[in-house]
């Protein structure tokens, strides 16, 4: 093991203890053994290196050369003005919002007044210590247990104090969303934040999840990495949004780990824009016969930036299905990588599995790594997948400049159009307006002529 | 107000239009006929500035300015407008929203008003009437999913929307049914001013029936061999390109000696 990734493991070690000494966030016995042992599983496995398979297109020794500090609830309360958080806000999600200041809850900043009666969204600290808290204790980190943890998904683990718990009762519909607004307030410290999110929808429960990283400023250089389990119960409803708008040089290596059992459905939208380097590890168990899911996706990268997806979907029951359709945009430098597997076990038959990722390269020198995986072990199932990377299509952009429309605004057009799909899907229309912008945003451009 | 003189092109260094002669002048409406792969959409695209083709002798003039020297978008602009033979579909660019911008960068280089996407929504409703075009097909994205007959429908659509001086309709009739030729030829019609030109490739006499041209002519293996009245159009109907070939041998071999 090399020097850098011993003292990352000793930066962390040391952390955790002094975390475990501080009184004020002590969890319950249980929930210190946990992290204890993940502790110990991450300082087992340590971090990736690009001889992993896994990782063989994603090189995060910077995270090992960042020496990054995980921060301390401490350094975080008080010190943001509401006023900065205003240009963050989703208004659809007024009344359920929940905020973070470098991974922890903060009550002051957050507003919670619009929920339905039955519906838990708070301090997932506050929720362990409840009364309810052992409960927990099937759900919490249940990845762990039973595929294993990878070394970011470990050191959360290690690092949990705080977070957000979202609980909607059985045949409770929450009808607008819960917005979990994750903030790094860094202060030019190049710190670690480690946002932990579980999310429990019972038997038909409804409800829609924006899980949301971003920065108070947008150079900040800091380690985030955000881990959510979701666990969607028979028959219920769940709608994820995941916004990765984090600052242009964070660092984020993120796990999502969702669970649907009979009939559920889940949709899920995730957005990547921000980070010098993000990492987005999906792990989707379909757990219970019928149910539907669709994990769709895009990612906008530019200058340097490297974006990297990888999911694993597994259908372990039969009627099953799963969409899967990521979108990447790359200019400049930037690089992508896409890798989705699915994996239809003995017994799944009847699945319906279909995975796509299209790529449009605006720059000779962004590349793209795309890597669709199938593994089928039942007879009768319908699966598909495919994998393009592409330009502006030439035929079409003559079109448009034939109409008058300038060579720019037409290429602009154009790559507005191709990730339109996954923009028009978005059912929140102050994400899907803040997504228009941003991509005109980086395309210099407007759409107005 | 189009004249061209002695044009040529490749595409892929391969020669296909082998010396153009054509004038157009305001008010005229023109035919181009001519068999299957002799260069007729060519010729159209040239006009309309495709990349893929080369022009590597003669002059195109519109208005009198060299025509050639402009970008694509800019002879748009100056009043050029080709429609397809085949419509391209753009996904997830609504027509609308096409439609608007196309007009709008129009009217910013004609100093016009621009117009907002309601107001706009406006005049594309009254111009949709011209080809009585389905308005259900505005917030679909631009041609994709539209049956052949709707995308000719969709170009002629644009040509109401963008009023064009000089329109190259390239086979607009065919893929049109019966009733849908009618409607579209007389939306053409609707277009046409003593101040603007038409030039209408087609392989059939039926259009022109309502379309009347002033002058047809016969393009064959990348040359104009034969150019007459509206008559030559029934001529060429009875008795088919044999003859017309026949009369491009007699040109090469005159040519040869
Ligand atoms: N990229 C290319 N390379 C070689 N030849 C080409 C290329 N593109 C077009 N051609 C040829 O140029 C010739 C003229 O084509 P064009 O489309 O202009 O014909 P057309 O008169 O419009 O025919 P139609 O009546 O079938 O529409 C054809 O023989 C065609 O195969
Ligand atoms: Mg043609």
């Amino acid at each position: 093991m090399s020097m850098q990734v011993t003292e990352l493991k000793n930066t962390f070690s040391a952390a955790f203890e002094s975390l475990q000494s501080g009184v004020s966030n002590r969890l319950p016995l249980w929930v210190e053994d946990l992290r204890l042992r993940a502790l110990e599983h991450f300082e087992a496995v340590g971090f990736p290196t690009t001889d992993d398979e896994d990782y063989k297109y994603t090189n995060v020794a910077p995270i090992a050369r960042g020496n990054f500090q995980p921060a301390a609830a401490s350094d975080a309360s008080g010190i943001i003005d509401p006023a900065h958080l205003e240009q963050f806000i989703y208004e659809e999600a007024d009344g359920r919002r929940l905020v973070f200041i470098n991974g922890f809850y903060d009550a002051e900043l957050s507003s919670l007044d619009a929920l339905p009666a039955g519906v838990i969204a708070g301090n997932l600290a506050d929720a362990l210590n409840g009364d309810a808290g052992t409960m927990l204790k099937n759900f919490l980190a249940r990845g762990a247990e039973t595929s294993g943890d990878d070394a970011f998904t470990a050191l959360n683990t290690a690092f949990l104090a705080s977070g957000a718990f979202v609980y909607v009762p059985r045949n409770v519909r929450v009808e607008a969303p819960i917005h979990l607004l994750f903030v790094t307030e860094s202060a030019g410290e190049a710190i670690a934040t480690f946002p932990r999110v579980l999310v429990i929808a019972e038997p038909h429960s409804e409800a829609t999840i924006i899980e949301d990283h971003t920065a108070l400023v947008e150079q900040a250089s800091y380690f985030s990495s955000p881990v959510i389990e979701i666990y969607v119960d028979d028959e219920a409803r769940v709608a994820h949004y995941k916004v990765q708008r984090e600052s242009i040089d964070a660092l984020h290596v993120a796990r999502t780990r969702v669970e649907v059992g009979r009939a559920g459905i889940y949709d899920s939208t995730t957005i990547n824009l921000g980070s010098a380097l993000a990492r987005h590890n999906i792990n989707l168990q379909l757990r219970g016969e019928g149910s539907e899911t669709w994990i769709d996706g895009l990612f906008f990268g530019e200058g340097t930036q490297h974006m990297d997806t990888h999911s694993l979907i597994n259908h372990l029951e039969p009627h099953c299905t799963s969409h899967q359709a990521y979108k990447g945009i790359l200019n400049d430098r930037a690089r992508s990588v896409f890798n989705g597997r699915i994996f239809v076990h003995p017994g799944a038959q009847k699945t319906d599995a279909y995975q796509s990722n299209k790529n449009l390269l605006l720059s000779n020198e962004a590349r793209v790594d795309t890597k669709p995986q199938l593994e089928i072990f039942a007879d009768d199932v319908k699966c598909s997948h495919g994998a393009t990377v592409g330009q502006l299509n030439e035929e079409e952009l003559f079109y448009l400049i034939s109409r008058g429309i300038h060579p720019e605004l037409a290429r602009n057009l154009l790559t507005y159009g191709f990730a339109e799909a996954i923009v028009e899907k978005i059912k929140v229309a102050s994400i899907k307006r803040q997504l228009d912008e941003a991509i005109l945003n980086r395309l210099h451009a407007s759409l107005e002529a | 107000m189009l004249e061209i003189r002695d044009l040529h092109a490749t595409v892929d260094g391969n020669e296909i239009l082998r010396g153009i002669g054509l004038k157009v002048r305001a008010g005229e409406v023109h035919a181009i006929m001519g068999p299957n792969g002799s260069g007729k959409s060519t010729l159209s695209k040239v006009v309309a500035g495709h990349p893929a083709y080369e022009v590597t002798g003669g002059e195109v003039l519109f208005e009198g300015k060299d025509l050639l020297e402009l970008d694509p978008d800019e002879r748009a602009r100056a009043g050029i407008f080709l429609a397809f033979q085949y419509p391209v579909e753009v996904p997830g660019v609504s027509n609308a929203q096409f439609l608007r911008l196309a007009y709008n960068e129009k009217m910013k280089h004609t100093g016009d008003e621009e117009l907002d996407p309601l107001e706009f929504k406006d005049l594309l409703a009254e111009r949709a009437k011209i080809v009585e075009m389905d308005p259900g097909l505005m917030s679909r994205s631009v041609n994709e999913g539209f049956s052949g007959g709707e995308k000719k429908r969709n170009e002629i659509l644009q040509m109401a929307v963008l009023q064009p001086k000089l329109a190259m309709l390239d086979e607009t009739d065919s893929g049109l049914d019966i009733d849908a030729l009618r409607i579209v030829a007389e939306g053409v019609n609707k277009l046409k001013s003593p101040d603007k030109a038409i030039v209408l490739v087609t392989h059939y006499q039926r259009i022109l029936n309502y379309i009347v041209p002033d002058f047809v002519h016969v393009l064959y293996k990348g040359r104009i061999v034969r150019s007459g009245g509206k008559e030559l159009a029934l001529e060429l109907e009875e008795k088919g390109y044999d003859w017309v070939k026949e009369l491009d041998r007699e040109a090469a071999t005159v040519g040869a000696q």
